[in-house]
């Protein structure tokens, strides 16, 4: 034995490193017939990774004080080494974060990775998306520019539509009557430590969970009914590592030529990503003309402005907004289709995943819109559609002419 | 207050559409971040003439060594105070007077050309015209009844605003802006003039992001070696999966 094997046989029997690595690398099957779409889950795992050191940099130069906050950032695009480089990696990870995330949830529609026996890896997976635009919004309001106050201002409002308890809600989330020094340090503290902390040990449940069942595949069917008789491998499965660590590298190469490019040549990306009223420092008496949140909320921001007030009461559009977000919790018990993946779908299910897609682009555009009446009618139509794709899954899967799955993956 | 704060949330929501005034023509600002010429210009132009009411807290005079100038050169000609090369644009206004003798206090101007479009700022510029009824007997057809006078008079000179008259599709008649005329000629010539503010709009282009021209040469680097990486990494993906039929 080497001093190497040594070492690692020293290490072994004090800690599972090899049985770990062989686990969930080196002897872990993935299906051979990964495509394009399955880039995405390792892709938001690396922007995880750089919003957590990106962020690490941006805490040591920011500080967390209405007074001093807007100017601490204009204070890292200038005067610190590299700051205009790592708050750029911040703010275009943050929208980059939401378009994997949306991409690699599309995924899971399109091939059924919700389904049994993944309900539990999709179901964490909801509860990151979750903590992400919890994370994303808390984050927002850190440079304290007007945008930060007034959306901040907009979607706390939002607690305060709730019934009886609502109005002391919102001050209790936000410390005080308006968003201020009070509110900008607790989200601070919820930005940097709470919210990461619960993001990482959610991936870590949504990856254990993807390891116990096995990864979904563009095909829809299980590689572990067809092993190996003496080996016990799966006959369509290939070790993780080295075949797709390759592979993601790939992907992850040509992802960094895209994030370079919005970094380097359109960090603002036309004001989607960074809002010029956002260089604007926060003033809280005077109202934007148009406030809409960032790209990635606008869907539910629609949703929320679609429902028409009762009583002047806005809570039926704050519970729409809600429920939006939590149909997607019920999903695996939703589709009662006898087949998981796009391809052997029928044309009922195709119909509605493609007219839900064209929905929530539809209305996270209409989101960013100011309101007119011809938006609101769009805006209820794209809701109801949004919905229906969700309650009526049971009825239209049921139904469906689909076609027969195949018995191994079919590349 | 609570409930105000949430009437304020959804009354705001179908006024904006309103709230935006009448759409103005805006003319092409003339931006070149490379051009250090005009940089520079830009430069003196924005502390001899902006720099006493608008502050440039988050820039440093120091800073301009971007623009080609040595730190001495830019003690001897930009820095009016006693202040030291490595201090930020500040100013002696004080805010609250600002907003007593102006109606609002003049904002910092470091990042203005990232919340205000450049083509806005160079519009704005040149759109100042007499008129006796307002205090400082200025106004700006691109900002209706602007607090600011026009600091640049003695450049461009005086010009007034011609007004005509139109039926908007409901049949009401309403004053829109017609032309300038240049009553009274100022020290530079309409094309010198025009030159000049392209100048100062380009300085507060590179003033609120001073790093961007290292950003995208930077960027082009980046991208190249990327590229590479990306056809290396291609091919190694393809050698070991060789065997995956």
């Amino acid at each position: 034995m080497s001093k190497m094997q040594q070492l690692l046989a020293w290490v072994d029997e004090r800690f599972p490193l090899t049985a770990t690595w062989k686990a969930h690398l080196s002897e872990y099957y993935a299906p051979k017939n990964f495509n394009f779409w399955y880039f995405f889950g390792s892709l938001a795992l690396l922007v995880l990774v750089i919003q957590i050191v990106t962020g690490i940099f941006l805490t040591m130069n920011y500080k967390p004080d209405a007074g001093l906050a807007f100017a601490a950032v204009e204070y890292i695009m200038r005067d610190v080494d590299w700051g205009w480089l790592i708050r750029y990696m911040h703010s275009t990870g943050a929208s980059m974060f939401f378009v994997v995330v949306y991409l690699h949830m599309f995924r899971g529609l399109l091939y059924g990775s919700y389904r049994k026996p993944r309900e539990l890896i999709w179901i964490f997976g909801v509860l990151i998306y979750l903590a992400l635009m919890a994370e994303a919004f808390l984050g927002y309001l850190l440079p304290w520019g007007q945008m930060s106050f007034w959306g901040a201002q907009v979607i706390v409002n939002l607690f305060a539509a709730i019934p009886v308890i609502g109005p002391d809600l919102a001050v209790w989330i936000r410390g005080d009557y308006v968003i201020s020094d009070a509110t900008l340090n607790r989200f601070f503290a919820f930005h940097v430590i709470a919210l990461p902390l619960v993001l990482i040990a959610l991936v870590f449940v949504h990856l254990v969970a993807l390891h116990e069942v096995g990864s979904n595949n563009p095909d829809g069917i299980e590689i572990k009914k067809k092993k190996d008789p003496n080996t016990g491998i799966p006959l369509d499965g290939i070790p993780f590592h080295p075949y797709y660590t390759v592979k993601d590298i790939f992907g992850v190469v040509v992802f960094l030529i895209v994030f370079s490019a919005i970094i380097f040549f359109a960090p603002e990306m036309g004001g989607y990503f960074l809002e010029a009223n956002n260089f604007i420092p926060a003033d809280p008496l005077k109202t934007p003309e148009h406030i809409a949140p960032l790209w990635y909320f606008t869907a539910f921001y629609s949703i929320l402005r679609a429902v028409p007030p009762i009583l002047g009461s806005q809570f039926p559009g704050v519970v729409a907004m809600g429920a939006a977000i939590v149909l997607l919790f019920f999903l695996p018990w939703l589709d009662k289709s006898p087949v998981k993946s796009i391809r052997y779908r029928g044309v009922l299910y195709k119909t509605a995943l493609t007219l839900f897609a064209i929905s929530f682009i539809g209305l996270s555009y209409l989101g960013m819109q100011p309101v007119t009446p011809v938006y609101t009618v769009l805006a209820r139509i794209f809701s109801v559609i949004y919905f229906l794709f969700f309650l009526l899954m049971p009825w239209y899967t049921r139904i469906d002419k689909t076609k027969p799955e195949p018995e191994r993956v079919t590349g | 207050m609570k409930s105000k704060l949430i009437l304020l949330l959804f009354a705001l929501l179908p006024a904006t559409g309103l709230a935006s005034g009448p759409a103005v023509h805006l003319d092409r600002a003339p931006v070149n971040v490379n051009d250090r010429v005009s940089l520079q210009k830009g430069a003196r132009l924005f502390v001899n003439y902006c720099l006493n009411c608008h502050s440039a807290n988050y820039m440093r005079y120091s800073r301009l060594t971007d623009l080609g100038l040595t730190e001495q050169q830019i003690a001897d000609n930009l820095l009016f105070t006693q202040e030291k090369v490595g201090q930020p644009m500040t100013i002696a206004l004080r805010p609250a007077d600002g907003k007593a003798w102006f109606g609002a206090t003049p904002p910092d101007l470091t990042v203005i050309a990232r919340s205000r479009d450049p083509d806005w700022l160079y519009t704005y510029l040149r759109s100042f015209y007499r008129d006796p009824s307002r205090p400082t007997g200025w106004n700006n057809t691109v900002f209706p009844n602007v607090g600011m006078p026009h600091v640049l008079w003695e450049l461009q000179g005086e010009q007034v605003a011609h007004f005509k008259t139109v039926k908007d599709h409901e049949g009401k008649e309403k004053q829109v802006f017609d032309h300038f005329e240049l009553v009274k000629p100022g020290k530079l010539t309409r094309a010198e003039y025009d030159a000049a503010v392209g100048d100062l709009v380009n300085y507060l282009v590179y003033m609120g992001e001073p790093a961007q021209a290292q950003r995208k040469q930077l960027g082009i680097i980046v991208i190249f070696f990327l590229l590479g990486l990306a056809v290396l990494t291609y091919y190694l993906k393809k050698e070991y999966w060789k065997d995956v039929h």
